[in-house]
């Protein structure tokens, strides 16, 4: 059986030590910002430490279940981002903490609920277009009349009820799928040059119809829901992911030129578009207007230094909106650049373990799906960690795991879980083909 | 597509190495210049809500403290004893910044200077208040007997332990309430703020070391030591003439005794009797680089080196300002025409000469303390300056002996202790004067220098230094010392 095999022993015993080793820091952090905002324990200390520890050890348990051989680094990493983005929401927003307690237990159960719906990857596969079908509708979804919600000046969010959320989040992992198993299907032919221009061969003018559509996409959700970040984030995995099926440099050649000429219409056309960009440029020539944000998240990485403020003695509620998308700035002011090289080391940590389940996955389409789903997680952190660094212009949106909101905690978790399970596979078939192996040697002998 | 994802691998490291560079940049090469860029009030606000340490004099009266309040700054910074200690502590408001003690150990009460240690991390979970407390040198006793003394009319007092620089009452009129300053309410501090400002008597002014007076013949001190140190005069020779007048070189105008009285002789007898017409003819015998570098050895032309912001230099002209004006030299040699002093700068010459010659660096913290306690640290005594060899100190000091013995300041007497002290009336123009009275006791072994100066006083006679401020010295040295 899989379960006895020493490596995958070793897997889930390194997972369980380094979970430990999250829900440990995680505990401790919430501990020090209660002490550094009001000098005393916070009182929910001990029911909150037992949720940590059924969270902890429930998702390990069941990956110990359900997908025994798979990468021992990502969920105990998502841990300890998901414990000190909590701690962080805790301290700046404490009207919102209980909700985030309440996503996360509501992500780990997707996260479980997914690695039980999804017993092997290629499952997946065969809902393709409905899969399609639902990830087009979900991104359009803040666009209906009734449901759809303006919230900061962009057209994001679903309200049902009581509850809001940001449909675009789950729809960008169901679409990965889609564009994994599309791409698959249809890399012979979108790899085939068939005529030259310029020099390079371009595939047929029918093929690029994939490509048009996702472009006309995200330049639909620049214009009418007005999310910058979603925007580039959707178009840079479509065309990294078609890159990578077909091994077609022009692709990259052709998403760049068409990246430039949406980039170029909308800076021309759409004021907040010219207005991000001209923050970026210059934002003290605003500072106390458009600029204000930016600035005082700067101001706020300074403020902490090497050390940081220490937990709960920063200022950062300074800071517009800190703890959706600027949390990373209140990282940066309280615990310094230890602190936000430590989180950049994580997120590197993930895309590292993703891009070698990517890497060692047999099925091209499963190959694709982890690159995919890895890239949503590397290009997203880079896309608001640049952000609010100034680095880039700044797009909204979350950090994944660290920043506050459902939507975004149960897609990540999502997201997390069909890594695993493709990693699983491969550790499967590597054990299958390893007994296989055994028994040809026995019959030989 | 193996290679692509290794591809795709390195540019997402590319990435996260250029933003890793971008956070070095903002959070340690261009913190300094972002933490100090004037958009930036964060560090003004964080230190208005965070804990701050208390001040307390040395005999254990709280003079500043933090108490929490409900409001946005959650802690309001409170002065008990109000315009008595308003010039050593200074302010802490969010209006005005800060002065003062809240200006010069800010970090020391914000905790900030122990923050960055990483040996205390532990003391982050075992203790996590930070914040110091300062004691003063100061004592709430010597200074209400100094105020007192002042009893409304403008001036300071200034005590100073000469041994080791400790200042022990700082006073002077008028003074203003720091508590309306460091209130929460802006309009009403901007209001406070303007008349302050508009008030004739200057009373956010501290005068004991901000402000500068014709030191008048109190400085005959510095000239007498300058010319025993420098050997132009001896306690026996050069004996001069009794005189009313002085004929100046370069001149038609002579100089006059006040009220036109006749002295003269050796040193010790004019500086018993404060005589201008021999100390004018001392200051053209020593000459213009004598004298003025005599008056730098006392300090003169230093900003002195005390814990506390924008303090004053007093001011002797350069050697060159005399070249073509003897007459100058004369005066200045009588502390008057050019030269200005802050009440403290006089108390330092007082401290000099009671401290075998050497001042000893001003100071009015004594110790910080942590919330247990325990002290952090403690002020070390340091020399600022040797003023003139120890037997210079002494000669001087037995010649102000005879001041208070039988001369111009027998009001300082105290029986048992032997004062030695030297008045001063400086004339202004303005038909008042600065009186002086610069003192130490005991003089076999002192342990306290003063200098009281009382502004624009009505007055015509020498004598009126000894009248004025000699009294409010004795009384001040007294308490000092213990004596009754």
């Amino acid at each position: 059986m899989i379960q006895r095999d020493p490596v995958v022993a070793v897997r889930r015993t390194t997972e369980l030590g380094l979970m430990v080793m999250a829900g440990v820091i995680t505990a401790g952090a919430y501990v020090l910002a209660a002490l550094g905002r009001s000098s005393s324990l916070p009182a929910n200390l001990v029911p909150l430490l037992l949720i940590i520890l059924a969270l902890l050890v429930g998702a390990h348990l069941a990956v110990r279940r359900l997908a025994p051989g798979a990468d021992p680094l990502l969920l105990p990493i998502a841990g300890l981002l998901n414990g000190v983005g909590y701690v962080f929401v805790a301290r700046l927003r404490p009207d919102l903490a209980g909700f985030q307690s309440m996503w996360t237990v509501i992500g780990v159960g997707a996260f479980i609920a997914t690695l039980a719906l999804v017993p092997r990857t290629r499952n997946i596969e065969r809902f393709r277009y409905t899969l399609a079908l639902f990830g087009i509708g979900l991104l359009l979804m803040p666009l209906l009349p009734v449901l759809g919600q303006n919230i900061n000046g962009s057209r994001l969010w679903v309200r049902l009820g009581p509850v809001t959320f940001q449909p675009g989040e789950l729809s960008k992992i169901v679409l990965v799928v889609f564009f994994a198993s599309y791409l698959v299907e249809k890399r012979e032919l979108l790899s085939m040059g068939t005529h030259q221009v310029a020099g390079l061969w371009l595939p047929e003018i029918r093929h690029l119809g994939p490509i048009v559509l996702a472009w006309s996409f995200s330049l639909v959700i620049m214009f009418f829901e007005k999310d910058l970040g979603s925007s580039l984030l959707f178009f840079a995995l479509f065309i990294t992911m078609l890159w990578v099926a077909t091994a077609r440099g022009v692709y990259l050649g052709i998403g760049g030129v068409m990246f430039a000429l949406g980039s170029f219409v909308a800076y021309m056309q759409f004021g907040h578009v010219r207005t991000r960009v001209e923050i970026w440029l210059n934002p003290w020539k605003v500072a106390n207007d458009a600029g204000y944000q930016i600035i005082q998240a700067l101001f706020a990485f300074a403020a902490g230094g090497l050390a940081g403020a220490n937990l709960g003695q920063g200022s950062p509620q300074r800071i517009p909106a800190v703890a959706t998308d600027f949390t990373f700035a209140a990282i940066g002011e309280e615990l310094g650049l230890l602190g936000t090289v430590a989180v950049v080391v994580c997120f590197l940590l993930m895309v590292g373990a993703g891009l070698r389940i990517a890497m060692r996955a047999e099925p091209p389409f499963e190959k694709l799906l982890a690159t995919g789903l890895t890239a949503i997680l590397g290009i997203q952190s880079f896309i608001i960690m640049a952000g609010v660094t100034r680095l880039i212009p700044l797009t909204g949106i979350t950090l994944p795991f660290i920043s506050y909101g459902g939507s975004s905690l149960i897609s990540n978790y999502i997201l997390l879980a069909l890594l695993l399970r493709i990693s699983d596979d491969q550790a499967q078939r590597a054990a299958q083909a390893a007994v296989g192996q055994d028994s040809t040697q026995l019959g030989a002998r | 597509m193996n290679s692509q994802i290794r591809t795709l691998g390195i540019v997402l490291m590319v990435l996260f190495s250029a933003l890793f560079l971008q956070l070095n940049n903002l959070q340690i090469f261009s913190a300094h210049r972002l933490n100090n860029h004037p958009a930036n009030t964060r560090t003004v606000v964080r230190d208005f809500t965070q804990p701050r340490g208390s001040i307390e004099t040395a005999d254990g009266v709280l003079v500043a403290e933090s108490v929490n309040v409900d409001d946005a700054f959650e802690r309001q910074r409170r002065y008990p004893e109000g315009a008595l200690f308003a010039h050593i502590t200074g302010y802490f408001s969010f209006t005005y910044g800060t002065e003062g003690v809240e200006r010069t150990y800010n970090d020391a009460l914000t905790g900030r200077d122990r923050q960055i240690t990483l040996g205390r991390l532990g003391d982050i979970l075992l203790d996590k208040d930070k914040t110091a407390n300062v004691t003063l040198t100061v004592s709430k006793s010597l200074q209400q007997i100094a105020s007192d003394g002042l009893a409304g009319r403008k001036g300071s007092v200034v005590a100073i332990d000469p041994r080791n620089g400790n200042i022990l009452a700082f006073a002077d009129y008028p003074s203003y309430d720091p508590n309306v300053l460091a209130s929460h309410n802006q309009d009403e501090v901007r209001k406070a703020w303007a008349d302050l400002n508009a008030d004739e008597g200057r009373p956010l002014l501290p005068r004991t070391y901000r402000e500068r007076y014709f030191p008048g013949s109190s400085f005959k001190v510095v000239t007498a030591a300058t010319a025993l140190a420098s050997g132009v005069a001896t306690l026996t020779q050069p004996v001069y003439p009794v005189l009313t007048e002085l004929p100046l070189p370069q001149s038609t105008e002579p100089l006059r005794n006040f009220g036109g009285e006749a002295c003269g002789g050796a040193l010790p007898e004019i500086l018993k009797v404060s005589c201008n017409t021999a100390f004018a003819q001392l200051g053209l015998d020593m000459g213009p680089q004598a004298l003025a570098a005599g008056a730098n050895q006392f300090g003169f032309n230093k900003v002195p080196p005390i814990d506390l912001p924008f303090g004053a230099e007093s001011a002797f002209p350069d050697p060159s300002a005399f070249a073509r004006d003897k007459p100058a030299l004369a005066k200045s040699a009588i502390g008057q025409q050019d030269v200005a002093a802050t009440p403290m700068e006089m108390a330092l010459v007082a401290a000099g000469i009671a401290n075998n010659g050497v001042i000893m660096t001003p100071h009015v913290m004594g110790e910080v303390r942590d919330s247990k306690a325990d002290v952090l640290e403690r002020y070390e005594p340091k020399p600022w300056l040797q003023a003139v060899p120890p037997e210079v100190a002494h000669a001087v000091r037995d010649m102000m002996v005879g001041v208070v013995a039988a001369g111009t300041g027998t009001a300082a007497q105290i029986p048992g202790v032997t004062v030695a002290g030297k008045t001063g009336t400086a004339q202004t123009g303005l038909g008042t004067s600065h009186t002086w009275f610069i003192a130490f006791a005991p003089a076999e072994a002192p342990r306290v220098a003063v200098a009281v100066m009382l502004e624009n006083q009505p007055s015509a006679s020498e004598f009126t230094g000894g009248a004025v401020a000699a009294p409010i010295a004795r009384n001040v040295i007294a308490a000092a010392l213990g004596a009754p």
